[in-house]
C-alpha cells in the first residue's frame, strides 16, 4: 500500500497503474506496477495509459503466474469515489484502486468493481505489496 | 493460425485462456472468426459498422493496427493478434 500512496502524493497529476496478485474467491493484490499518464490534457483529472504498457502487463502476470487484477489511479484532492468517467471507462472483472490525496497527503484508499449492469459497487481487496516491480522484467529493489 | 491474445475482462468469454489460435488472412477475418467461436465476444470487438469499437487497440505483434492497414492489415500463421482494451478514466 505504501506504493500506491507514495505514488499518489509524489504528483499533483492522476498517477495510474496495474494491480497485479491472485484471485481465489477474494483478490489479493501482491504487485504494483506504475505506468505513465498519457493523457493528452487536464492529467490533474484524467488518466490514460499506454496500450503497448498494459499489453506489456498482461504478458509480465501470465510470464510470473500472477493475475492482471485491475488498475489503481489517483484522485488529487477528492475523494476516492469513481467517477461517471471512471465508470463508461471500466472493464468488467477488473478491481478499480482509488486512491484519493489532498494536498499531496494521503487521504483515503477504497476499490470497485462492475457489476452485471455496468455499475461500480465497493469491494474488499487485500494488498499485500512485497516488492514493486516494472513490467521490463526488472524487479527494483525497494528502498 | 494467427495466435489471438485475450485480455483478461474478456477471457470469461473465451473459457479463461489468454491465446486462442484462429485462422485468418486480415485482423478482421481473424476477429470475425473469433467471435464465431466465442458470440459473447462480438459485443465487445465489432461494432454496429462492423468494424473494432474505437475503444480496443488492436496489435499485430508490437504494431498498432492504426498504424498499419488497420482491420485489413495482413495477418501471417506465426502473428500474434493482441486485443488491448483502452484503460482510461478521471474525475472529469
Amino acid at each position: 500500500m505504501e506504493e500506491l500512496i507514495a505514488n499518489a502524493e509524489a504528483t499533483q497529476e492522476e498517477c495510474c497503474g496495474f494491480l497485479l496478485g491472485v484471485d481465489n474467491g477474494i483478490r489479493i493484490i501482491t504487485h504494483v506496477v506504475p505506468a505513465t499518464n498519457i493523457a493528452p490534457s487536464d492529467r490533474h483529472s484524467r488518466f490514460q495509459i499506454d496500450p503497448l504498457e498494459y499489453l506489456h502487463a498482461e504478458k509480465w502476470a501470465i510470464k510470473n503466474e500472477l493475475t492482471l487484477l485491475g488498475i489503481y489511479h489517483s484522485h488529487p484532492g477528492s475523494p476516492a469515489l469513481p467517477s461517471e468517467t471512471d465508470r463508461k471507462n471500466a472493464q468488467p472483472y477488473f478491481s478499480y484502486v482509488i486512491v484519493s490525496a489532498i494536498k499531496q497527503r494521503f487521504s483515503e484508499i477504497r476499490s470497485w468493481q462492475l457489476n452485471l449492469e455496468h455499475q461500480f459497487e465497493e469491494e474488499i481487496v487485500m494488498l499485500e505489496v512485497t516488492t514493486p516491480v516494472n513490467t521490463n522484467n526488472a524487479i527494483i529493489k525497494k528502498t | 493460425m494467427a495466435t489471438v491474445f485475450i485480455p483478461t475482462p474478456l477471457r470469461k468469454f473465451t473459457n479463461h485462456t489468454s491465446k486462442v489460435e484462429v485462422p485468418g488472412g486480415t485482423v478482421m477475418e481473424v476477429i470475425q472468426t473469433l467471435t464465431s467461436t466465442y458470440p459473447p465476444l462480438q459485443r465487445h470487438l465489432i461494432n454496429a459498422d462492423g468494424k473494432v469499437p474505437s475503444f480496443i487497440n488492436i496489435f499485430v505483434d508490437d504494431d498498432d493496427i492504426r498504424n498499419l492497414q488497420q482491420e485489413q492489415t495482413p495477418v501471417k500463421s506465426n502473428t500474434i493478434v493482441s486485443i488491448v482494451p483502452a484503460i482510461a478514466g478521471g474525475l472529469k
